[in-house]
């Protein structure tokens, strides 16, 4: 991994664990990734990957048992694994800020969108009331929110899902954030919605100049947005590449069988391929490859040794003994 | 007015239980506030009264008076003002223990619920242990080591009181910071004490109004039984229950009316306390609509 002077974030070996009764869950095990100034990355995988993990885990939002057992979150060369919580409490909302995924939980049933627009300006900016307010309306109109000042007034109920989904952004954007976290920001919502959504995700980025971390199962969202893509299985990074590249020509059969299991609209009778099996308990891993029960390439060698994450053709970087090749079949 | 076209107020109407309900406890309310106004006698003055009165029956009764409609006490205190007066001591003492337990008794089930680990384990355990005693005992014992006083009560009051806010508040606020948008409070760099007053309190207060309702019935009641074994508020201040225990000695000697009465008015007073709680837990309970 290269880390140059226009990187944001570099993530360099995170380790989170969990101590729990039945064992020691390694949510993320050895995640590493770089985000360069307004870029979109990528965090996919499956359900219970550890891809939110790695969100709160920047954060210092990790909950006991849970714990940040090793391994650098550099935000612009400052170490937040380090960061005390006085310090994180500052970075939370001010340079990073988090979209969830859910809008009709993620804002307080009993506040006016305006009651928890301020508080976000109140705790991270200088601005008196009056200019408060005025960044308040800019920012819903900018989310695509019309009469914005009357709404201010209005409660969470008074919202449909996609103007709440819309309001949690210009909540995320207010103090101006230079990486946004996205946790799964479009799963809760319509399809009709939920391009529009991304797009306007795209342009806030691209017109405030600010990273992302879009976190996902669906590589169809994530090929729309991102740069390029990072592939988490069993908390570990599988593959990494330019997002063209590695849709185009995935070389981890784990990535590949993402890919394959989007519906191709053009054959809608085809049956849906799927990945066999299921994610092996991730308390009690195998030795090897953590994906060669479920892969059609597995061999031997893959029961024996894990395999390192190692460049492929040209920038993409696969974790797999028997990578595909450009032109392979899975 | 919107409330009154309220869901809320169309059901209340339609409850018999709640509008009798809170038809006492409005009556007693205006007795407490008023109730001084409407008696010729200051029982509490020494100088109004006149032994030559004492345990003069009722007015329907024979030898009743009309200046005394419910009788007289050994003192020839007239009891209906004394209930007026005494009223007012119980209610008092009822809010005030209530509000104060709410007050503490919240505020320690939000530490313990949002912060949990130790401090939860310390608070909470606490708190079973004092479940696990009679509350009136409790109580018996703090004024037994404190002393008498309608200050003293309110403290054993409190003591008692504390604990069901604390348990019920910790329950929902370690269901309320799992929600998404406490998380969102916390990414977004809010203070604990922040997300815990502005998005945690909201939220969790609204099964308080049908505890704190029925704890002040409850509260009138530890009132009077301390009251009437000696321990509870000062002769000079009679509460109903204080009223009761005074009429106890010559209760059998057939002069039955200066005990029954302020007993009377404890019962309705509590029975309509425990009415409108009732409806009011119906009322704000989602779970049984």
């Amino acid at each position: 991994m290269t880390t140059t002077d226009n990187t944001l974030l570099a993530v360099h070996d995170l380790r989170t664990y969990f101590h729990t009764f039945s064992g020691t869950v390694k949510a993320v095990n050895g995640v590493s990734f770089a985000i360069g100034k307004g870029e979109v990355m990528g965090l996919v995988g499956e359900s219970g990957g550890g891809k939110s993990v790695v969100g709160f885990s920047i954060l210092g939002l990790i909950d006991s048992p849970g714990r940040i057992m090793g391994g650098k979150i550099l935000l612009d060369g400052e170490d937040l694994a380090q960061a005390g919580e006085d310090r994180l409490r500052q970075i939370r909302g001010r340079e990073i800020s988090m979209v969830f995924q859910d809008p009709m939980t993620s804002l307080n049933p009993l506040h006016t969108v305006g009651q928890q627009m301020d508080e976000v300006l109140r705790l991270h900016t200088d601005l008196d009331a009056a200019a408060r307010r005025t960044a308040c309306i800019e920012m819903l109109e900018s989310v695509g929110i019309s009469r914005a000042a009357d709404r201010l007034g209005a409660y969470p109920h008074q919202f449909s899902g996609g103007m709440r989904q819309r309001v949690v952004i210009a909540i995320a954007m207010l103090a101006r954030p230079r990486l946004i976290i996205a946790d799964e920001p479009t799963t809760a919502l319509d399809v009709t919605i939920q391009s529009q959504i991304l797009k306007l995700m795209r342009r806030q980025i691209a017109d405030k100049g600010a990273s992302m971390i879009l976190i996902t199962h669906d590589l169809a969202v994530v090929s729309e947005m991102a740069d390029h893509i990072t592939v988490l299985y069993c908390g570990k990074v599988v593959e990494r590449g330019r997002t063209r590249d590695l849709i185009e020509t995935p070389s981890h059969p784990y990535t590949r069988g993402l890919i394959d299991s989007i519906p191709d609209p053009a054959n809608r009778h085809a049956r849906l391929k799927q990945i066999p099996g299921t994610v092996p308990d991730i308390r009690n891993l195998p030795q090897g490859c953590n994906f060669r029960d479920r892969c059609p390439r597995a061999q031997a060698l893959c029961a024996e040794q894990e395999p390192e994450l190692r460049p492929q053709n040209g920038a993409q970087w696969a974790a797999c003994h028997y990578p595909l090749q450009p032109g392979d079949s899975a | 007015m919107s409330f009154l076209r309220s869901e809320f107020f169309y059901n209340y109407r339609r409850s018999t239980s709640a509008v009798i309900g809170s038809a006492l406890m409005l009556t007693f309310g205006i007795a407490v506030l008023i109730g001084p106004f409407l008696v010729a006698q200051n029982p509490y003055d020494i100088a109004a009264l006149d032994l030559m009165d004492s345990y003069k029956p009722p007015v329907w009764l024979d030898g009743g008076e009309a200046q005394f409609p419910l009788g007289t006490d050994g003192q020839g205190r007239d009891v209906w003002a004394s209930i007026l007066y005494g009223a007012r001591i119980s209610v008092f003492i009822g809010l005030v223990a209530m509000i104060a337990s709410c007050t503490i008794g919240t505020i320690l089930g939000l530490i313990a619920g949002f912060y949990g680990g130790i401090i939860d384990s310390v608070i909470m355990r606490i708190a079973d242990i004092q479940l696990s005693f009679p509350s009136i005992l409790i109580a018996l014992f703090l004024m037994s080591a404190v002393g008498t006083g309608i200050d003293k009560v309110l403290i054993a009051l409190t003591a008692v009181g504390w604990v069901v806010y604390a348990r019920t508040v910790r329950g929902s606020t370690l269901s309320e910071i799992k929600k998404e948008y406490v998380q969102a409070a916390k990414v977004a760099g809010l203070p604990n004490t922040a997300i815990i007053r502005k998005h945690v309190l909201p939220n969790v207060l609204t099964p308080l109004i049908v505890i704190a309702t029925i704890q002040v019935g409850t509260f009138v009641l530890i009132e009077a039984s301390l009251s009437f074994l000696g321990v509870g508020v000062p002769i000079t201040q009679p509460s109903l229950g204080l009223l009761i225990k005074n009429g106890f000695d010559v209760l059998f000697s057939g002069l039955w009316w200066t005990s029954v009465f302020p007993g009377l008015a404890i019962m309705m007073l509590v029975f309509g306390i425990n009415l409108f709680g009732d409806f009011l837990r119906d009322e704000l309970n989602p779970r049984l609509k």
